[in-house]
């Protein structure tokens, strides 16, 4: 009873302060839509990892692969199957089409266990036959079905809603035949009964071993790094925006100490009255949860897309473009916003719990204990910054990248106000006229009221110069690594291996060097990756980009007992050159040197292609890179089509895959991009906040000043000034930080994250532009209480000395 | 005459239709001279005041200080009457709550450009703030505020200075104190003074004394 009576008290301060409330709510939903549209993605991603894993039953089944990584033999798999062994044979590659590709996946269906049955053939009878008899069939889902509709050379297409998009399983003498890799076999799924006494797998193949079935599989673990990003930039706009819910609370909380004192002394005891505002605050916080979610069900639609094609071109992941809605991401979408909303109350809470009865309710005391408050918050500010640091220099992991990153921006945010603070102290020495002094000291009283939107300024502006400088530094890079390493100025792919010698033949004496690039897939040091041959050419001892490398590094990889490792593949396994490596097969080569090899997120190695071809003698020979004056290219591409019957989709000049790359990486910045506006937005509603609010206290500071002989006009110029300077000085401070947050990016983020390290760049012209755009966000976010203030009649002002305030 | 009102009307719009406040006033104030003004609560004694000091408009009637119609004044023109002409002291104090008591007293003087470093110092002292200069107006008590308002207002030297219940604020032993400083170093830097207040035993140490009611002085 009396706790309704209480909260109908509170609650009357919302309906004379909605637009108050509307911020509130606002700003707890943005902060909830951020977040949880992020999860969104990471949960499609994730969930369509898990399918494909699922696929083919991977994770319910134990598999046998070769410890090398090679491919099996159609002889380890007759001596396997006549030893007993209940297994089904699966080839797994990549067909690439016109720019995308396309996993195939090639099964027996006769011999596939029930668990990996994804397709129903319909036994005894139905498609069985087509399946496995030639031309045969190839499933794919609805959407890829539609698209690879036009390629020619398909076996006839059979659409399949249990398949994810990008992926098409066949019968394996199909995916052998496509994939011209005659014979092999990817991995053997064991069938979970196995009949006993059959022989030791040591003693038929020992090449093989055994893997245990797995959820997610290597999909996820690629990826774990680009969904870690995604999240902490999630968590970056979710913090953001839990700063307009602390300050909007912390607002409500002031402005009601003397309902609190007065339902105090009514005889409401301070647990009665904490629970009041804990249920208000519950109230709140499961609204905007729900408007949160909502939301963020928009900005993850908006940005799926982004995100699949990023994961499509960086890990070939295939993840659907359009977002389903999951309960569960519904509840914890709620119970970050009830968190968060929990977290920004806190102090409030506390306060209230404490408050004493009779202390009388001085805003300007309170102003003064958050000037000692500033002092602990600048302790933490430092401590912070300090941990970060020595993580830095230290720490190792992801984990440990992403706790440098957070210590850095939240260590800077926290010591903000103390720096503004003592910038103002120390201009107001310099200063000589008493408007600028009074200006200052002002400034510097408005500090504890601005100082929760600066912070949030400050880490939106950082946060985009420390991405923007990530972003630019890698584009220069990239650019840059692209034109040495795509050297060739014509990339040529035949469809067969008869259709590869006539080219080579045809290409004879019309070209200045027919490069081969013919790779195979295994793995390199425990993870998949794949082994290039490369021939002997100046080509690669003029362009190829390195990062390190032993004398003669070249001369070396052209004797057949040396390779050259990319930067990911040297990080990971620790490889310098001078060390060795064994390839899939165990042939075991020296590293002559570490090349970059950005937007890869696997290990690869290059050796000379004579001694390619002699280790892997099924490797695929179709490709090459040709060499000849860049004004030649359209006319060879027309004879090669004209000649050879060559399709042009095989045919791709040097600008088209350059733009292509670039395409894929400007994909995967869009999405770091709008996350960044979005932040951006959200401490530019903080300042409207702040700042609304602020101006309904100024009056009383501003009216003596105006009595004492300064204009309305000169007033608003000088609130307005104000605002800007805090923004500008702001901005100034979020340079160095938003630098150091590049710095951690490309120097201990991207390294954990993609193995490769980006050396950094500097781009003044983007900090004037946003800059401005800080300038301009403040300009904006000061116009209404500005206007206000500027329509001023004088008998509003004249109402601060009125006796019966 | 330094301050004159001539038929001087002024109206507010309520919510209960337009209140008639000033009623075709006249007065007049010489320079020098020192003047009470009581009246009713509400009889329009604030509104009177700041009329006569440049912040708000007549409806009808002319506000003249130092010859000079402060109705025919631009937003500008007013502001810097306030500034050099005139001085204020209210009730609440209003001293700036981010300046230190030494910036709030030299703080008048220096936007008339009339800053005197040997006066500030004098008046320092004789109101008893030498002390407190580095201070915080919140750290002082109510009367040390006064003190610190009247600092402010006859640091600039105004020609006139207006008060309003300068001692409402403050008890009654404390009030008569800030009075007695007030009053002195009005007549020694010869300002003339109209004050507000609800006392008579105040009002009866001003040279004048006038009373309104209805609108209008008796
Ligand atoms: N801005 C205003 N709007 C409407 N009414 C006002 C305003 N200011 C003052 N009043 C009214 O005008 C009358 C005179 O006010 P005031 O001059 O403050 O009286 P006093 O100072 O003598 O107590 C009062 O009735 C008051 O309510
Ligand atoms: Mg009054």
């Amino acid at each position: 009873m009396t706790l309704t009576v209480a909260l109908s008290a509170l609650l009357s301060h919302w309906r004379r302060r909605p637009a108050q409330l509307a911020l509130l709510i606002l700003g707890l939903s943005l902060a909830t839509a951020l977040w949880s549209g992020v999860q969104a993605i990471n949960a499609e991603a994730r969930a369509s990892y898990d399918r494909a894993a699922a696929l083919l039953g991977q994770d319910r089944l134990a598999q046998l692969a070769r410890r090398d990584g090679g491919a099996i033999a159609q002889t380890d798999f007759v001596a396997l199957s006549r030893a007993g062994w209940l297994v089904s044979p699966v080839l797994e590659g990549t067909l690439r089409l016109e720019g995308s590709r396309l996993r195939l996946l090639g099964i027996e269906p006769l011999s596939l266990p029930a668990q990996a049955e994804t397709l129903d053939l319909g036994r005894g009878g139905g498609d069985l036959l087509p399946f496995i008899t030639p031309p045969g069939l190839l499933y794919a889902a609805p959407e890829t079905v539609k698209a690879l509709a036009a390629v020619p050379g398909l076996p006839p297409l059979r659409a399949s809603p249990n398949l994810l998009p990008g992926t098409a399983l066949t019968d394996i003498g199909t995916a052998q035949r496509l994939l011209g890799r005659p014979g092999e076999i990817s991995r053997l799924l064991v069938l979970p009964e196995q009949p006993m006494g059959r022989a030791n797998l040591e003693n038929v193949a020992p090449d093989l071993a055994l893997k245990a079935p797995e959820a997610g599989g290597d999909l996820s673990r690629l990826t774990d790094s680009f969904h870690l990003n995604l999240t902490a930039f999630g968590f970056l706009a979710f913090a953001v925006g839990l700063f307009i819910v602390y300050s909007a609370i912390g607002l409500a909380f002031e402005q009601r100490r003397v309902t609190f004192r007065t339902l105090r002394a009514l005889g409401l005891s301070a647990r009665a009255l904490t629970a009041a505002l804990l249920l208000e605050l519950i109230v709140f916080a499961l609204a905007a949860g729900l408007i949160g979610v909502a939301l963020g069900y928009l900005v993850g639609a908006a940005l799926l897309p982004g995100v699949s094609a990023t994961l499509e071109g960086l890990y070939g992941a295939s993840v659907p473009g359009t977002l389903s809605l999951r309960p569960q991401w519904w509840v914890s979408g709620l119970a970050i916003a009830l968190i968060g909303t929990l977290a920004a109350a806190m102090q409030s809470l506390w306060r209230v719990w404490h408050l004493p009865l009779l202390a009388p309710g001085s805003p300007r005391a309170w102003a003064r204990a958050s000037e000692h408050a500033l002092i602990g918050q600048a302790a933490a500010g430092l401590g912070l910054l300090i941990l970060s640091i020595g993580l830095g220099l230290w720490g190792s992991g992801l984990i440990a990248g992403f706790t440098v990153l957070g210590a850095l921006l939240f260590g800077a945010a926290l010591l903000l106000p103390v720096l503004l603070a003592l910038v103002l102290a120390g201009l107001q020495r310099l200063v000589r006229r008493p408007v600028a002094e009074w200006f200052l000291a002002d400034s510097r009283q408005q500090l504890p009221g601005l100082s929760l939107a600066l912070m949030a300024l400050l880490l939106a502006l950082s946060a985009n110069i420390g991405v923007g400088t990530m972003v630019s530094s890698f584009r220069l890079t990239f650019t840059g690594w692209l034109d040495q390493r795509l050297a060739s100025e014509l990339y040529v792919t035949a469809r067969n291996p008869a259709e590869a010698e006539r080219l080579t033949t045809f290409l004879q004496g019309k070209v200045d060097a027919i490069l081969p690039i013919w790779h195979i897939e295994g793995s390199l040091e425990g993870a998949p990756g794949a082994v290039y041959g490369a021939a002997d050419h100046a080509t690669y001892r003029d362009h190829w980009p390195l990062l390190a490398a032993l004398p003669d590094s070249w001369d070396r990889v052209a004797t057949g007992r040396a390779a050259m490792i990319n930067e990911q593949l040297a990080r990971r396994a620790r490889l310098k050159p001078g060390g060795s490596l064994t390839l899939p097969g165990g042939w075991q080569v020296e590293i002559a040197g570490i090349y970059s090899d950005y937007g890869n997120p696997e290990g690869q190695a290059i050796v000379n292609s004579g001694a390619l071809v002699a280790h892997y003698p099924t490797v695929e020979r179709l490709r090459f890179g040709l060499r000849l004056a860049p004004g030649g290219v359209p006319a060879l591409m027309a004879e090669i089509a004209d000649q050879l019957k060559l399709p042009a989709d095989n045919m791709v000049d040097q600008a088209t895959i350059k733009r292509r790359s670039l395409d894929v990486f400007e994909q995967t910045f869009t999405v770091t991009a709008a996350l960044n506006v979005l932040t951006l937005g959200v401490a530019g509603l903080a300042m409207v906040a702040s700042l609304t609010t602020l101006s309904a206290m100024r009056l009383p500071q501003l009216a003596p000043v105006w009595a004492m002989g300064l204009t309305r006009r000169r007033l608003v110029r000088l609130e307005l000034a104000r605002t800007l300077m805090l923004a500008a000085l702001t901005f100034l401070a979020a340079l160095p930080v938003g630098l150091a947050l590049a710095y951690v990016l490309l120097a201990i983020i991207n390294v954990e994250a993609f193995g490769w390290r980006l050396p950094m760049h500097i781009f003044p012209a983007d900090w004037l532009r946003l800059g401005l755009l800080a300038l301009l966000a403040a300009l904006l976010s000061a116009l209404i209480p500005l206007r206000r203030l500027a329509r001023l009649a004088p008998a509003d002002l004249l109402k601060v000395f009125a006796h019966e305030r | 005459m330094l301050l004159t009102f001539t038929d001087v009307f002024k109206r507010y719009q309520t919510a209960e239709g337009p209140l008639t406040v000033l009623d075709g006033l006249s007065l007049s104030l010489d320079g020098g001279e020192t003047l009470a003004l009581t009246g009713e609560s509400g009889s329009g004694k604030s509104t009177l005041l700041h009329l006569a000091a440049g912040l708000d408009q007549a409806d009808a009637g002319a506000v003249r200080i130092d010859g000079v119609e402060i109705g025919a004044l631009k937003d500008t023109g007013r502001a810097a009457m306030r500034r050099e002409v005139v001085g204020l002291i209210f009730q609440q104090f209003n001293l700036i709550p981010s300046l230190t008591v030494g910036a709030n007293l030299a703080f008048h003087a220096r936007l008339a450009g009339r800053h005197d470093a040997a006066w500030q110092a004098d008046l320092a002292a004789r109101l008893g703030l030498e002390n407190l200069l580095n201070r915080y107006p919140e750290q002082l008590s109510g009367g040390q505020q006064q003190r610190v308002a009247i600092g402010r207002t006859l640091g600039a030297r105004p020609k006139l200075v207006l008060a309003d219940e300068p001692t409402g604020n403050l008890d009654e032993a404390t009030g008569d104190g800030v009075i007695a400083l007030m009053l002195n170093l009005v007549r020694e830097t010869g300002a003339a003074l109209l004050m507000v207040t609800h006392s008579q035993r105040l009002a009866e140490r001003l040279d004048r004394r006038i009373h309104l009611t209805g609108g209008r002085i008796l």
